[in-house]
C-alpha cells in the first residue's frame, strides 16, 4: 500500500539507499512515540470496560464493538439486530467526504495547473495567496461562509439582482452546505501537492503529444494527468481523509442533524456519553476502513502504473 | 527556463476557475473585515463603522491574553512547521530515493497514521501519554504534539514533488566526483524547493489552526489563538476577532507583497 | 540533542509565559475563557501578592475528560456547572471545604446555600447563573410564546425554523418538562414516548447548533430558538423583535461554581479565591462583566442597575418553575445517550 502516494512515479530510484535509515529515524522516532503509542493505546481501550462518564475499567470487553455492530433496542434487552445507526453515519461521511474530495479536485486542479504555468518568481506569491485565508482560525471562516449562504445573504442576494434566480437558493442546512464547507476548509490541502507536482512537469511532453495530433484535453487526460498523478493522489488523500473527521463545517453549515464520523467519535470523550471504549472503537473501525481505501487506491495505481 | 509554445501550456477555463477559487477562498475574509469595522457587538446586523474594536483588541481588558496567545500560536507553528517539514524531507528522500526495502509500506502506514486517527483520539491518548511519563504541559506539549501531527501534510506534496525529478541529475553531478552529501544538497534539494515550500506552508497553516489537540495538551496559562476564540464562544463571538482575524490578514498581505518585490528584483534567470 | 532541544523549548517557555515564580502564593485556575475580567484577577493578586495562572476550556464535558485523563493535580480550582459539580463530586475529583474554612461563607445567599448538586457547600460556591430556554421572534409569529410546544409541537408557520442548543442535557430536560416527566426516568413506556416525541420534534427543526445560537436568530435564519439568557438579552439588543420565552411547562436553570479540585497545589490560595469571590463587590464585578446572575447576599448596590430589568434574567409571575439538569445512574444514563443518538443518527 506504500503506493499510495510513494511509489506511483516513475522516479523512484536508489541513489540514498545506504543513508535510508538514518533518513527515515527522525520520522520513525517521532511517529512511533507519538502516533503509534497513542494509536495501540487507543486499540487497548477499545477492548476495555467503559468507565461511567470518562475512562476505562481495566477488564477484557467487547462491549464497544457490540454496540457499534448490534442493536439491541432502546433498553439494551432486545435480541441483538445488526446496527445501521453507526454504518449509516460512517457512509454519509464517507459520501461527503467524497463529494468535498472532488469538488476540490475540480477546482484545485485547475487552479494549481494555472499557478505552476506563471512565470517562476510570481509562484511562491500565489502559493501564499492561496494559503493566506487559512491564517485566520477556522470557527470564524465558516461562521463568515454561513453569513454568505443564508437565505437573505449576499450570495442569495446577488444571484437575485443579477437575475439568475428568482427564489433564494436553500443552502444551508443541507448537504450542499456541508460538501462547500468540507471543501473551503481543505482547499489548499489539494492545490499545494499538485502544485509542487505540475511545477515539475515537462512540457515537451505536452508538445510531443501535440505535434502527433492530440488535442489538448486528450493531452491533458493521456500525458498531462498520468505524469502528476502523485501529486493528485497526495491532494486527495488530504482532502478525504481529514475531510472524515471534521466536525466544524458540518456542524456550524449543515445545521448537526445528523451525526458525521467526527462530532460521534468527538462526542464519546468530551461530550455526554463520555464512552471512552466506544469512541476508541469506532476510531478503530475508521482507521481500518480509512486503511483499506488507501489499500485499493495504491492497489489501483501500481495496476495502472504496470500498464503504462 | 526554456518557454515552449503557451498555447501548450493553457487551457482555457484554468484562469477562470483560478480567479473563482481566488474569490472563493477570500469572500468569506471579506464578510471578517467588513464587520470588525463593525460599532455593536454584533457580528450580524451591521450598526455604523468604528474602530472601536481595534483599540479594544489593543487596550481592552482581554489584550494581553489574545496577544499572547497569538506570538504562542505563530512561535508553535514556524517551529513545527520547520521540524515537520525537516522530518519530511529527509523520509521522503528514503521513500523515494531509498530503492524497494521491506519497511517500506509500513513507513508509508506510519507517516500516513496522523492523518487517519481523529483528532479528538489523538488529543486524549497524547494527553494520557504525556501524563503517564511526567510531561509537563505547557508550550513544549503542544509544540511536540504539532510536529508529529504536521508529517503527514508536509510528506504528501514533498514526495508528489520528488517522484516527479528524475534522478539523472544527481547522477551527473556523483558522475563528476560530487559526493552523495554534495548532490542531495546542492541538486536535489534546489529541485525540491516548490515541494519543500508547500509542504511546509501546509504543516504551518494546520498547526496554526489546530484546536482539539492543542486544546487537550496545552498547559496553565498557554493558550493559543484556536483555544482562545473557541473558549469565548462563552461570551459570544464579538467583532474583536473578527480585527484579530483582519489583523492577521493584513500582516500576512504584507508579508506577502515584500516577498513579491523582492523576487521581482531577483529576476535575473 | 533531546536535551538542546529540552533547553531551548523550556528556555522558550519561559520567555513566553512571562510568569515570575517569585510571588508570594500561586494559583491556578481552571475555567472558561473570557468569563471573569482581568481587572479582578489583577485586584486579586494586589490584594493578596498570589499570581494567578489560568488555563480555560469550552465545555464543562471537555474539562472533565482532560481532568480524568491525568491533569487532576495541576490545578487550584475550576468552574464547572451545576450538575458537573455532582459528577466531579461523585467521581472524587472535588476537595472538601472544612467548617469555617471560608470566611465568607455566610455571604452565599440562602437560596443557594443548599443546592441540590452540592448539598451544604461542601465542595463549591456560587459564581454565575441563569437560565437556558428559547427565543422567539415576535415579528414572524404573534401567539402565545411561553409554552414548550414552540420547541416540540410547534405551529405551522415556525416549522422548520427552529435551532435547538446541540446539547444532550438541556435539550433532554426540555423535553422532559414539555412531557411533564422526570428527566431520569426509568418507566418504559414513558422513554418511548420521548423518543417517539423527539423523533416527531426532529422534523420540525433546522438545526442544532450552539456556537452561533444567537446569530442563526438575530440573522432571520431561524424563528425560534434554543438560548441562554445572558445570549438573548444580546441577541434582543441586536434585534428587538426577539422575545425570551418563560415556558408555563418550566424552564432548565443553571448556575456555575468555583470547585476546590482534588489535590490542589496551592490549596491556601484557593481557598483565598474563593473567598475574594464571595466578596459582594467582587462578584457584582463578575456579574457586570458576564451579564449573568449572582448568588452572594449584599452584592445589589455593585451591581448594574439595568441587570434588575433584564426582561431575560426576570421570570414572570406566570412562569414555570426553573429545574437544574439532574444527573442519571449509569443504567438510566445509557437509555438517554441511545435516544440522543436515535435523535442524530
Amino acid at each position: 500500500m506504500a503506493g499510495g502516494a510513494a511509489s506511483g512515479g516513475s522516479a523512484t530510484t536508489d541513489t540514498y539507499k545506504d543513508a535510508r535509515g538514518w533518513l527515515l529515524m527522525p520520522a520513525w522516532s517521532v511517529l512511533l512515540v507519538l502516533s503509534l503509542a497513542p494509536v495501540f493505546m487507543m486499540l487497548v481501550y477499545s477492548f476495555l470496560t467503559k468507565e461511567f462518564r470518562g475512562g476505562v475499567i481495566w477488564e477484557f470487553s467487547l462491549a464497544a464493538y457490540d454496540q457499534f455492530f448490534f442493536d439491541r433496542g432502546l433498553f439494551g434487552d432486545d435480541p441483538p439486530v445488526i446496527e445501521w445507526t453507526y454504518l449509516t453515519i460512517f457512509w454519509r461521511s464517507i459520501w461527503q467526504a467524497g463529494a468535498a474530495t472532488i469538488l476540490s479536485l475540480l477546482i484545485g486542479f485547475p487552479t494549481a495547473y494555472y499557478i505552476a504555468t506563471r512565470p517562476e518568481n510570481v509562484r511562491p506569491v500565489w502559493l501564499f495567496l492561496i494559503t493566506i485565508p487559512y491564517w485566520v482560525n477556522l470557527l470564524i471562516r465558516t461562521v463568515s461562509m454561513k453569513f454568505l449562504l443564508r437565505d437573505q445573504g449576499p450570495l442569495n442576494d446577488l444571484l437575485m439582482s443579477t437575475g439568475l434566480i428568482s427564489e433564494p437558493i436553500h443552502i444551508i442546512n443541507t448537504n450542499l452546505a456541508v460538501q462547500l464547507g468540507l471543501f473551503y476548509s481543505y482547499l489548499p490541502f489539494m492545490v499545494l501537492p499538485i502544485y509542487a507536482a505540475v511545477e515539475r512537469y515537462n512540457f515537451a511532453l505536452s508538445e510531443a503529444a501535440a505535434d502527433l495530433y492530440a488535442n489538448k484535453w486528450v493531452t491533458l487526460r493521456r500525458v498531462l494527468l498520468p505524469a502528476v498523478k502523485p501529486g493528485v493522489v497526495a491532494g486527495c488523500i488530504l482532502v478525504f481523509v481529514p475531510s472524515l473527521g471534521a466536525f466544524l463545517a458540518p456542524d456550524l453549515l449543515g445545521g448537526a442533524k445528523n451525526f458525521m464520523i467526527g462530532s460521534l467519535i468527538e462526542e464519546q470523550f468530551k461530550g455526554n456519553a463520555g464512552n471512552w471504549p466506544f469512541g476508541a472503537a469506532a476510531s478503530m473501525v475508521l482507521l481500518t476502513m480509512v486503511l483499506i481505501i488507501l489499500l485499493i487506491c495504491a492497489r489501483q495505481q501500481s495496476k495502472a502504473g504496470k500498464e503504462v | 527556463m526554456a518557454t515552449p509554445g503557451n498555447d501548450i501550456k493553457s487551457y482555457p477555463g484554468f484562469r477562470f476557475i483560478t480567479i473563482a477559487c481566488l474569490i472563493i477562498l477570500y469572500a468569506p475574509l471579506v464578510v471578517v473585515t467588513i464587520y470588525s469595522f463593525n460599532a455593536s457587538k454584533s457580528i450580524t446586523v451591521w450598526e455604523g463603522l468604528s474602530l472601536h474594536w481595534y483599540a479594544d483588541v489593543f487596550t481592552g481588558p482581554d489584550s494581553g491574553k489574545f496577544k499572547l496567545a497569538a506570538r504562542n500560536s505563530f512561535v508553535i507553528a514556524i517551529i513545527a512547521a520547520s521540524v515537520s517539514t525537516a522530518i519530511a524531507t529527509l523520509a521522503a528522500t528514503a521513500m523515494v530515493r531509498g530503492g524497494q526495502f521491506k519497511l517500506r509500506t509500513v513507513s508509508f502506514g506510519l507517516i500516513s497514521l496522523p492523518l487517519m486517527v481523529p483528532e479528538i483520539v489523538t488529543a486524549v491518548a497524547t494527553l494520557i501519554f504525556f501524563n503517564a511519563i511526567g510531561f509537563d504541559r505547557g508550550l513544549m506539549t503542544i509544540l511536540v504534539a504539532h510536529i508529529a501531527f504536521c508529517i503527514p501534510f508536509a510528506y504528501l506534496p514533498i514526495s508528489a514533488r520528488m517522484q516527479g525529478i528524475e534522478d539523472t541529475y544527481e547522477q551527473a553531478a556523483m558522475d563528476l566526483y560530487a559526493t552523495k552529501r554534495q548532490a542531495f544538497t546542492k541538486i536535489l534539494m534546489p529541485l525540491m524547493m516548490p515541494g519543500i515550500i508547500s509542504g511546509f506552508l501546509l504543516a504551518f497553516i494546520v498547526s496554526l489552526d489546530d484546536f482539539i489537540i492543542t486544546n487537550f495538551v496545552k498547559g496553565a496559562g498557554v493558550e493559543t489563538l484556536p483555544t482562545a476564540i473557541f473558549g469565548s464562544v462563552k461570551q459570544g463571538i464579538k467583532p474583536n476577532i473578527m480585527a484579530i482575524s483582519t489583523m492577521l490578514l493584513g500582516l500576512s498581505i504584507v508579508m506577502v507583497t515584500i516577498s513579491y518585490f523582492v523576487s521581482k528584483t531577483d529576476n535575473t534567470k | 540533542m533531546k536535551h538542546m532541544i529540552k533547553a531551548s523549548a523550556t528556555a522558550m517557555a519561559l520567555a513566553l509565559a512571562a510568569t515570575g515564580a517569585s510571588a508570594e502564593g500561586k494559583l491556578v485556575v481552571y475555567h472558561w475563557f473570557e468569563y471573569i475580567p482581568q481587572d479582578l484577577l489583577d485586584k486579586f493578586t494586589a490584594e493578596t501578592g498570589i499570581e494567578v495562572t489560568m488555563d480555560t476550556y469550552d465545555s464543562n464535558e471537555a474539562m472533565l475528560a482532560s481532568l480524568k485523563a491525568g491533569a487532576i493535580g495541576t490545578y487550584d480550582v475550576a468552574v464547572p456547572g451545576d450538575y458537573m459539580v455532582s459528577i466531579m463530586a461523585g467521581e472524587g475529583l472535588l476537595d472538601t471545604i472544612a467548617d469555617g474554612e471560608l470566611a465568607n461563607k455566610g455571604n452565599i445567599s440562602s437560596d443557594w446555600a443548599d443546592p441540590s448538586f452540592d448539598p451544604g457547600r461542601m465542595h463549591s460556591i456560587p459564581y454565575q447563573w441563569g437560565s437556558t430556554a428559547f427565543m422567539v421572534d415576535t415579528a414572524s409569529y404573534s401567539g402565545d410564546i411561553n409554552s414548550t410546544d414552540i420547541l416540540f409541537n410547534p405551529p405551522a408557520e415556525l416549522s422548520g425554523k427552529i435551532n435547538m442548543l446541540d446539547s444532550q442535557g438541556e435539550v433532554m430536560a426540555m423535553a422532559a418538562l414539555h412531557l411533564g416527566m422526570e428527566q431520569c426516568s426509568t418507566d418504559r413506556d414513558k422513554l418511548k414516548a420521548l423518543n417517539a416525541m423527539l423523533q416527531e420534534a426532529k422534523g420540525h427543526w433546522a438545526s442544532f447548533n450552539s456556537d452561533t445560537a444567537k446569530e442563526v436568530l438575530v440573522s432571520g435564519d431561524v424563528s425560534v430558538g434554543m438560548i441562554y439568557d445572558g445570549f438573548g438579552a444580546k441577541a434582543r439588543s441586536e434585534k428587538a423583535s426577539l422575545k425570551y420565552a418563560f415556558p408555563s411547562q418550566g424552564y432548565v436553570v443553571w448556575m456555575d461554581n468555583v470547585v476546590l479540585l482534588k489535590d490542589a497545589p496551592n490549596r491556601d490560595s484557593a481557598i483565598k479565591f474563593m473567598d475574594f469571590l464571595l466578596e459582594p463587590e467582587n462578584i457584582a464585578a463578575v456579574s457586570n462583566y458576564a451579564r449573568y446572575g449572582l448568588g452572594v447576599n449584599g452584592a445589589g448596590e455593585f451591581l448594574d442597575p439595568e441587570l434588575a430589568t433584564l426582561p431575560e434574567s426576570n421570570p414572570p409571575a406566570e412562569a414555570g418553575a426553573g429545574v437544574f439538569i439532574e444527573v442519571c445512574d449509569e443504567a438510566t444514563q445509557a437509555v438517554y445517550d441511545k435516544i440522543w443518538t436515535n435523535l442524530k443518527k
